[in-house]
């Protein structure tokens, strides 16, 4: 097999990626810095799916590193984190996503990458952020029947016997 | 026990009459010093067998499994114990506990401690087992295996080495030799 | 004949951890498989929370026990990348040394693993015979044979002992030999073959998609390393060949593995002789800055391994996920199962490599 070495033919950079992104989405999107490798952005919630859909069609992103959620008590909001890369272009797209505490929802991107569909389900499991259109959002790690969402910044652990 | 013949006739059902020649049985074995004479030729023939025999459940949770799979390795070896892992609760001696225990695994763990048959042993390896180890405030995990199960022997370390482990089975030989199981008739 | 679902699992000698295997079976025949995961959940990420920077080396370690040293220096690397700073160059050189050191040892357990699982105890033996020679190197450099606790925010823990590179060259020098009778232990072994060639199927554009990395996205004739492509440590510096097999099933995800602990000794051979004098290590800030957040991703043993931490001014994070890239790999098991036997259970699940710490966290 041909050993490739680093970027593939036609791979784009991350400054790019960057300029495909910004001019796609003059608002809704914002591309906060750019490192090698390495792409950072800001997305509204209905933004997000329209990126998604954007950048695994036109830009080669093929694979899912990681969806995560943070939870912001004091400024009342929730975060959902992507990491998206692209085998093509070698580099890697981070998305912060705000949300508001009280009903935390956000499209699911399991429909464009199967990758996503576990790691939505444990921050579903985790925070309690549900995603419309997940297959499955069930309890994963958790055993069922638990009632709390244990990552929340309220739910506080310590020791038990 | 229909007693209206003595002493020409007793009636019993086959239930009474087992029970009954039991208990003469035994009686007659304590009062001559049979019972004495075979338990101290039989007792150390039967700890010497469940010593040499002791047949660990093969379930490895988590960082010490990677240590008891390591003494079974060429290095430590401890088949020649005579640790020879068995799949099935029902032909094992020794539940070793190696990892966390989370709170959806316990009613697994408390059933398969359940489906051992006597005798058996129960050997907290590593400290997770012990106390919870370095996940002693989480909301999921049980701190320490002792809450629910019995267990005989402790092993600390984290994980603990492979020479630690067999050094804590020959306590669990010790303790086996000490119990002396193996009485005729037990009451 | 009726359809009916069975569990494989949690206590099965065939799973490496404690994990359940639902398959839905048609006779012998897998239609639907579903793994339920969740028995060794210890709320990793919360706990980091409440413990100080280097107080999360040691818990990283047990993340993955089996790689313990990628975990701990992913940390460490995402840690630096939160404060900013950048360990000297002979630390550079020191981790890439032991984190392919520790990718060899991971391989080894998994291969003695699969023999197990394919019910063939000699595969077992011979592999752990050589992993304990890479523990003692371990051991000789920082003390302890698995959860090492070694890498440390700005370096790692302590510089080479003496006669590193004796020892580091006989074993391996040894062990190439080695691994030349394992490869024809199991590549030359009919059963072996027949019990790996052609199950567990899985085509590039859906291990793409279902987000597998590592050597089984290279099982499938993908070509993508992150030491190549989004190098970190040493590795710009290093020449060495990415991997991959075309063939889509265990067999291919096997030798990919094999010939990555080929690669791995050539690193290390190359890692030794460039390495510079230097520091070990530097002193990094006791507290990272309020909101700023940072990311580093690696190639772990068993696929891509990211964590994503976020700073509170003090010296405690204010979030740390973990991506494993096992927990990723379980889910895409369905679609390698279907279609298969039951017996072919062991032999797919093996060759993925799965390790249950890192998949529950």
């Amino acid at each position: 097999m041909e050993q490739r070495s680093g970027l593939a033919p036609g791979g784009l950079s991350p400054e790019d990626i960057a300029a495909k992104i910004k001019e796609k989405f003059p608002s809704g999107v914002t591309v906060t810095s750019v490192a090698p490798h390495r792409v950072f952005a800001k997305a509204d919630r209905g933004a997000l799916l329209q990126l998604c859909n954007f950048i695994k069609d036109s830009l080669n992103f093929e694979h899912v590193s990681c969806v995560g959620g943070v939870d912001w008590p004091a400024e009342n909001k929730m975060q959902t984190v992507y990491h998206i890369t692209s085998y093509a272009n070698c580099a890697t797209l981070e998305v912060v996503v705000d949300l508001p505490r009280d009903k935390p929802e956000v499209d699911s991107i399991t429909p464009l990458w199967g990758g996503a569909n576990w790691h939505e389900r444990e921050t579903y499991d985790m925070f309690g952020i549900v995603f419309l259109g997940h297959p499955k959002l069930e309890r994963i790690l958790n055993p069922e029947g638990t009632e709390v969402f244990p990552f929340r910044k309220d739910f506080v652990t310590g020791r038990r016997v | 026990m229909d007693m209206s013949l003595v002493p020409n006739a007793v009636a019993m059902s086959a239930k009474e009459f087992l029970s009954w020649s039991t208990g003469v049985m035994e009686q007659l074995m304590k009062a001559s010093g049979t019972k004495k004479a075979i338990d101290k030729i039989s007792a150390p023939i039967w700890s010497w067998a469940l010593r040499n025999a002791n047949y660990p459940l093969h379930f490895g949770i988590a960082c010490c499994a990677l240590e008891m799979a390591a003494a079974s390795a060429p290095r430590y070896d401890a088949e020649r114990l005579g640790m020879i892992y068995r799949s099935s609760p029902r032909q094992t001696d020794v539940l070793l506990v190696n990892g966390w225990v989370t709170a959806k695994l316990r009613p697994d763990l408390r059933r398969l401690y359940e489906q051992m048959a006597e005798p058996k042993w129960v050997v907290a390896m590593g400290e997770c087992a012990i106390s919870g180890g370095p996940w002693y405030d989480s909301h999921n995990t049980i701190q320490g295996v002792d809450t629910f199960i019995p267990v005989d022997v402790y092993i600390p370390g984290c994980p603990p080495r492979p020479e630690a482990m067999i050094d804590g089975f020959m306590k669990l030989h010790k303790k086996i030799h000490k119990e002396m199981k193996g009485t005729f008739l037990e009451d | 004949m009726a359809e009916m679902w069975i569990n494989m699992g949690p206590q099965h000698p065939m799973t490496h951890g404690l994990w359940n295997l639902r398959v839905k079976i048609d006779g012998e025949t897998i239609t639907e498989a579903e793994p339920v995961v969740g028995y060794l959940h210890r709320g990793w990420e919360k706990l980091t929370e409440h413990r100080m920077y280097p107080q999360i080396i040691p818990m990283a370690d047990r993340l993955c026990y089996g790689a313990s040293m990628s975990w701990s220096h992913l940390y460490c690397l995402t840690a630096e990348k939160l404060m900013d700073i950048e360990c000297p160059e002979r630390a550079k050189y020191i981790r890439t040394i032991v984190l392919e050191a520790q990718r060899i040892g991971s391989h080894l357990m998994w291969l003695a693993a699969l023999g197990t699982d394919l019910g063939s105890y000699t595969i077992f033996l011979y592999p752990m015979r050589e992993r304990e020679l890479f523990l003692d190197l371990m051991q000789n450099l920082c003390g302890a044979r698995m959860t090492y606790n070694y890498p440390r925010i700005g370096g790692v823990r302590n510089d080479v002992p003496a006669n590193f590179e004796r020892d580091f060259t006989r074993v391996l020098n040894h062990f190439e030999k080695k691994l030349k009778d394992y490869e024809a232990l199991c590549d030359e072994s009919t059963i072996f073959r027949m019990r790996t060639e052609g199950v567990g199927m899985l085509t590039p554009e859906d291990a793409k998609n279902l987000g597998v990395t590592g050597p089984n996205l290279r099982g499938s004739g993908v070509d993508y390393d992150i030491r190549r492509d989004d190098p970190y440590d040493a590795y710009p510096d290093i020449d060495f060949n990415v991997c991959t097999r075309d063939g889509c099933d265990a067999f291919s995800r096997y030798r990919v593995r094999i010939d990555e602990m080929y690669e791995s000794c050539d690193i290390i051979r190359q890692a030794i002789k460039k390495m510079p004098e230097g520091p070990h290590r530097l002193k990094p800030p006791r507290n990272a800055p309020k909101g700023k957040s940072a990311w580093a991703h690696v190639e772990d043993p068993r696929g891509e391994g990211l964590m994503y931490i976020i700073g509170n001014g003090d010296d405690k994070p204010y979030r740390l996920k973990v991506r494993s890239p096992i927990f990723v790999t379980v889910s895409a098991s369905p679609v390698m199962l279907k279609g298969y036997k039951v017996a072919d259970v062991p032999s797919i699940m093996g060759s993925v490599d799965m390790c249950l710490g890192e998949t529950d966290r």
